[in-house]
């Protein structure tokens, strides 16, 4: 019988099955930031095992509160770099060079095909974009992982989700990611991988699937993966030309991993995206989905454009295209936060950030920052925000303040009109 | 060492809560589990609900509805409710994360079928309600102040329990590999 992507993976990374149907994987990445990191290494530290399985394939990052707010963030940066240091982690992102992890590493080539993934934070599902099984875990998956280099899941079912059709203008990755969790609902996912195949996936830049696999934890899903192919291979190149004499060469290799043919499914979703519109979200859950011209009146006072889902350069392209020549309306904030430094100078290089600065917005430096309420755009109570991030929980974006969740071109326009805004009745 | 699960259990009748609603991302930059207690449930809104009331405070044990813990994998969720003396959520089921930190920390997310968890919330009007976990007999005591109510039957999966009797799966893992 036939495997899935997700099946040859854990056979390929098979460290040991304690009981059946619980399996324990080795790892090739172990990804650490600042809030969930802390607690593990303290831990550790207390058990007398203050070390690490093997700091080469150890990655960290100080992203979510940057540069610190307080003695308190403060000191979990301090606790995460001296720890680097100590441990001679060289993979060790701080101010100057850092930004939110599921950009970054990518950025870094530090996930390929086939890998075994985890961090301490859930939406670690974003690098399944390059064919590995990503998955969030807690601190003491963590904790775990760091220390021996393993971490435990369940057998994985598969949900295939075929995307096909060619997206209308102005809709965007996020907009399919929206109609997945739409039509998965919040939990339709749960302790089941998500497998995006299709037509529109297969045309789909990495940046592209990053996003879509980013919300994969929306639906509840452990990890969300495409098949790696010549994409990859060429987003990748820059990291592999060592190891392959060619892309093709590269691409071939990448097959190998992919689910085969006579694979077994939990579930097969099809959707077809060539009449999708543009979407976002009314209420507190992210399966809370709706055209954004069905919604009615619903004043905005900020527009959010950054974070894991959306703060890549394309996303900033494709907000500065309808930002352009344009102003945010009245008593209306807007904010965009590069994710990475990278990404913050080719904005600059193209222009981008003038049109967004033109247009009335404040440039951030890169990081996690308002998506979840922590700084850099925390909302008052009543405060509305049109937000490319990735949770509309109450509460997420600060205490009392609601989050619609929409692509980059959507808050632009929204922004422009001061209330949610389908991207395509923008005139100019 | 294993944890004791069973005492008063509080009813939080909805599906979805997130781990944003248990504890929310603000406290995030605490650095000890204790820090945590008095946060615990903040952002929850649910008719009924006090997070500062006597119901969550004398409270060993929650017992909620579908996809309990979604959102979030921070773990401390499971911590805010471990400091404060809530080693047992029972639902009718968990988001995956969530789950796995509770067992992680050798705490206990059980869950029930639908019609069980249905059983539970009508038995919640009939008085003080409080519970008592038999994990060997795989059974689920109820009593109603005071009294023998119910007695409910559990399946746990044998890793799940294996991470319970380990005291966690830093435990575990650090004697078995």
């Amino acid at each position: 019988m036939g495997k899935t992507i997700v099946q040859k993976i854990f056979d390929a990374h098979h460290r040991d099955e304690p009981f059946v149907g619980t399996r324990v994987l080795n790892l090739d990445v172990v990804m650490c930031h600042e809030i969930t990191t802390p607690v593990a290494i303290a831990d550790l530290e207390t058990r007398g095992l203050d070390k690490v399985f093997d700091a080469s394939k150890i990655k960290a990052v100080v992203d979510h509160v940057t540069p610190s707010k307080d003695t308190k963030s403060a000191t979990q940066a301090k606790i995460l770099r001296e720890w680097a240091q100590r441990q001679n982690i060289d993979d060790f992102f701080d101010i100057g060079a850092n930004g939110v992890c599921h950009v970054l590493f990518p950025e870094k080539g530090f996930i390929r095909p086939g890998y075994t993934v985890i961090m301490g934070d859930s939406h670690t599902c974003t690098h399944g974009a390059f064919g590995a099984f990503a998955a969030g875990v807690g601190t003491t998956d963590l904790e775990v992982g760091i220390l021996k280099g393993v971490c435990a899941f369940r057998e994985p079912k598969t949900i295939r989700v075929n995307i096909n059709g060619a997206l209308p203008p102005m809709v965007f990755a996020k907009d399919v990611a929206l109609e997945v969790v739409r039509q998965l609902t919040v939990n339709g996912a749960t302790d089941r991988v998500i497998e995006y195949g299709g037509s529109t996936v297969d045309a789909m830049t990495m940046e592209e699937r990053m996003t879509l696999c980013n919300m994969a934890i929306e639906a509840g899903g452990t990890s969300g993966l495409c098949m790696p192919d010549a994409t990859t291979a060429d987003y990748l190149w820059p990291f592999i030309n060592g190891d392959y004499d060619s892309k093709e060469a590269a691409t071939a290799d990448f097959a190998k991993w992919w689910s085969d043919p006579d694979a077994t499914y939990d579930r097969v979703l099809n959707i077809d995206v060539s009449a999708l519109e543009p979407l976002t979200t009314l209420g507190y859950k992210p399966d809370q989905v709706h055209p954004i011209r069905e919604v009615g009146d619903v004043p905005i006072n900020q527009v959010y454009i950054g974070s894991c889902t959306n703060g890549r350069i394309s996303d900033l392209r494709e907000a500065a295209a309808v930002a352009k020549g344009t102003r945010l309306a009245p008593g209306v904030r807007g904010i965009v936060s590069p994710a990475t430094p990278k990404i913050f100078q080719q904005a600059l290089k193209e222009g981008l950030l003038e049109i967004l600065m033109d247009a009335g917005y404040c440039i951030t430096n890169p990081t996690c920052g308002a998506c979840l309420g922590m700084s850099n755009g925390v909302l008052a109570p009543d405060e509305v925000c049109a937000a490319t991030t990735n949770r509309n929980f109450n509460g997420r974006m600060g205490k009392g303040g609601m989050v619609h969740l929409m692509s980059p071109a959507s808050a632009v326009a929204s922004g422009i009109a001061g209330r949610l805004t389908d991207p395509r009745s923008i005139n100019k | 060492m294993m944890k004791p699960f069973g005492g008063n259990i509080i009813f939080l009748d909805r599906s979805d809560i997130n781990t944003d609603e248990i504890i929310p991302a603000k406290y995030l930059t605490e650095v000890t589990k204790q820090a945590l207690a008095p946060y615990l449930l903040e952002d929850l809104k649910l008719d009924g609900f006090d997070p500062k009331g006597e119901a969550l405070k004398t409270a060993q044990v929650i017992v909620t509805r579908e996809n309990f813990g979604c959102g979030s994998s921070r773990e401390h969720a499971p911590w805010a409710l471990e400091v404060n003396g809530i080693n047992l959520v029972i639902a009718q089921g968990f988001a995956r994360i969530f789950r796995q930190n509770m067992f992680n920390c050798g705490m206990m997310a059980l869950e029930l079928p639908a019609a069980d968890i249905d059983a539970l919330f009508a038995l919640s009007s009939q008085g003080t309600v409080s519970c008592d976990l038999d994990l060997p007999q795989r059974t689920l005591a109820i009593e109603v102040d005071g009294k023998p109510a119910q007695t409910f039957s559990f399946h746990i999966e044998p890793f799940d329990e294996a991470l319970v009797c380990a005291g966690g799966w830093v435990y575990y893992a650090n004697t078995h590999y």
